[in-house]
């Protein structure tokens, strides 16, 4: 799509681009890229030299058990919290869907945990399941659990997922309910004068109408899990206990900060950008699709 | 619609009730432990109704800050969040609408070359070239001040899709019209353009404050003194591991801050939200 009519100046365009590109070159290329060479390189202990040793940082990297276990925790983080946010606002918008008296309050009710930050939303459930003081920890250990997030992985990787998930769910509500105020009520009415049930229209009828949304979300989630939720992590577990909830993007930070491991955290930061970047392309094929539907 | 049975409209206000009280709880549960003092909390036993020690615990918080972690006035922290998210959103829509506008309505050579500059920016979030950047803005000499935090973060292209995005469903007879009124680029853009785009401005405003605000590992990064601490991250570093040295009354109710100022634009500003949110998407 092209504008017909439009302005040639020589010099103003270049101007009026210029605050945005400067920005994007040096805060963007120029780290990108220095992210990218930094793999290649190996520094001493103290920082001073660095020499190259090609793709030695990568093959380290994947000679670290601790890498795979990261993949692993983020592989479940992220799977669990998509399944469980999705599942929760689908269910929450098909309700919402109806036409209900008081519905446009209760829909700013459930939207808006979007504006808590991750890390406040890990304070939050923190607090809630704490193992001494946490309000709801006392009902799970009058049951015979011994609930700890703080030593327990299980019972941490749990706590994370309820948060994040939380977190997203009013993200999801959002879009899903878009998504079904889009499907023509006609089609719906169609299936209900054939005698099928209001189950039997959401699995045969609604649901695959709404699969384009689903599978932008499931991205979306995704994305959200990779990076988004460092605040959560870092404010529930920080990684912990003995690092079975530290996902990739932690491990990014924990070994590049407390580790003082630049070399692997940029050889890990540049594995991140092939896994994102391979994310969008699915995406964007999938945003060509639509079009056509 | 097709049935309107009244159970399940009962069916649906009950799952809905339930959602509502789900996602309302651990933000109760936080309203309440800043209206306790720190035994009460410590105890494990909080009860369920407000206690009387809010206006002692905001008083505290906002002016004093907690006395054994972070150890500064949460106001202030509050100030220094307020700085950054409104220097992301003003920052972002300034550079944002510039830049579309040079792609829109003008015909340059390395047009395209620049828009797909912009365009790559999307795909990969600053967490992943968090340490780079980290080095650049030291070099800068930025490190501690409010335009380290906020230009890394505005580098994004997001804004300019959206300007772009909406430039284009301006109908071409109103720049010919100016045209021949003799206007130029800097009186469409002003008189024109700008009116036009508000609706897209304000929604790109409300998404980009709560993104600002919010910001957690930028910040923590690059900020070392602690009075340039955001509020996000001044809260993480009252909660210790150590469970001895939180304060959690504190803690608590900066978490209630903390909420306040984006929980209140989405509320009041719903449409617009819904909107920022649903177009930044696209």
């Amino acid at each position: 799509m092209e504008k017909r009519a439009f302005f040639s100046n020589k010099i103003l365009p270049y101007a009026l681009l210029l605050p945005q590109l400067a920005i994007t070159v040096i805060f963007f290329y120029l780290p990108a890229s220095q992210a990218v060479w930094q793999s290649f390189l190996l520094e001493d202990a103290f920082g001073l030299s660095s020499e190259f040793v090609g793709f030695e940082n990568y093959r380290h990297l994947f000679a670290q058990p601790e890498y795979y276990r990261a993949m692993m925790t983020t592989v479940i983080f992220s799977s669990s919290v998509a399944i469980l946010s999705l599942a929760c606002s689908l269910l929450l918008a098909t309700q919402a869907d109806k036409q209900l008296r008081g519905g446009e309050g209760l829909k700013t009710l459930l939207i808006w945990p979007y504006a808590v930050a991750p890390v406040i939303a890990g304070v939050l459930w923190i607090f809630m399941f704490h193992p001494t003081l946490g309000t709801l920890s006392h009902p799970i250990k009058a049951l015979g659990i011994d609930w700890n997030p703080m030593l327990n992985a299980t019972h941490a990787m749990i706590l994370l997922v309820l948060s994040a998930t939380w977190k997203q769910i009013s993200y999801n509500f959002l879009f899903f309910l878009a998504g079904l105020q889009a499907i023509p009520k006609s089609v719906i009415e169609a299936a209900a004068i054939d005698g099928s049930g209001p189950l039997r229209r959401f699995w045969t009828i609604i649901f695959p109408l709404l699969s384009p949304t689903t599978f932008f979300l499931i991205v979306v989630n995704i994305v959200y899990v990779f990076f988004d939720t460092f605040g959560i992590i870092d404010a529930v577990t920080g990684g912990g206990p003995a690092g079975r909830t530290t996902t990739l993007v932690y491990k990014v930070y924990a070994d590049g900060r407390l580790g003082g491991d630049l070399g692997g955290s940029a050889a890990q930061s540049v594995i991140l950008m092939i896994i994102v970047i391979a994310l969008t392309a699915i995406q964007f094929r999938y945003v060509e699709r639509r079009v056509q539907y | 619609m097709v049935e309107n049975r009244r159970y399940r409209n009962i069916l649906a206000y009950l799952v809905l009730a339930v959602g509502v009280v789900i996602v309302a709880f651990p933000v109760y549960l936080a309203i309440l432990a800043s209206t306790f003092d720190a035994a009460t909390i410590i105890n494990g036993n909080m009860p369920l109704v407000p206690g009387d020690q809010a206006a002692i615990n905001y008083s505290r918080t906002l002016f004093v800050g907690a006395s054994r972690t972070s150890r500064e006035p949460v106001g202030l922290m509050m100030m220094n969040s307020f700085i950054m998210a409104m220097g992301i959103a003003v920052g972002k829509i300034f550079i944002s609408v510039l830049s579309a506008y040079a792609v829109v309505y003008f015909r340059f050579p390395f047009r395209k070359t620049a828009f797909w500059v912009i365009f790559i920016t999307l795909m990969l979030p600053v967490e992943v070239r968090i340490y780079p950047t980290y080095k650049i803005v030291a070099d800068l000499g930025l490190l501690d001040t409010y335009t380290g935090l906020i230009l890394p973060l505005i580098a994004s292209a997001t804004g300019t899709l959206l300007f772009r995005q909406f430039f284009m469903t301006i109908p071409d007879e109103l720049l010919e019209a100016s045209k021949i009124d003799g206007a130029g680029p800097f009186r469409f853009f002003k008189d024109t353009l700008i009116p036009l785009s508000i609706t897209t401005i304000a929604a790109l405003f409300v998404i980009q404050f709560i993104y600002g605000w919010n910001q957690y590992l930028w910040p923590l990064l690059i900020t070392t003194k602690s009075s340039m601490q955001t509020i996000v991250i001044g809260i993480k570093k009252m909660i210790t591991t150590q469970d001895a040295l939180t304060e959690w009354q504190i803690a608590m109710t900066t978490a209630v801050l903390a909420m306040l100022p984006p929980v209140l634009v989405v509320v009041f500003m719903q449409r617009l939200f819904v909107k920022g949110l649903v177009e930044t998407e696209k």
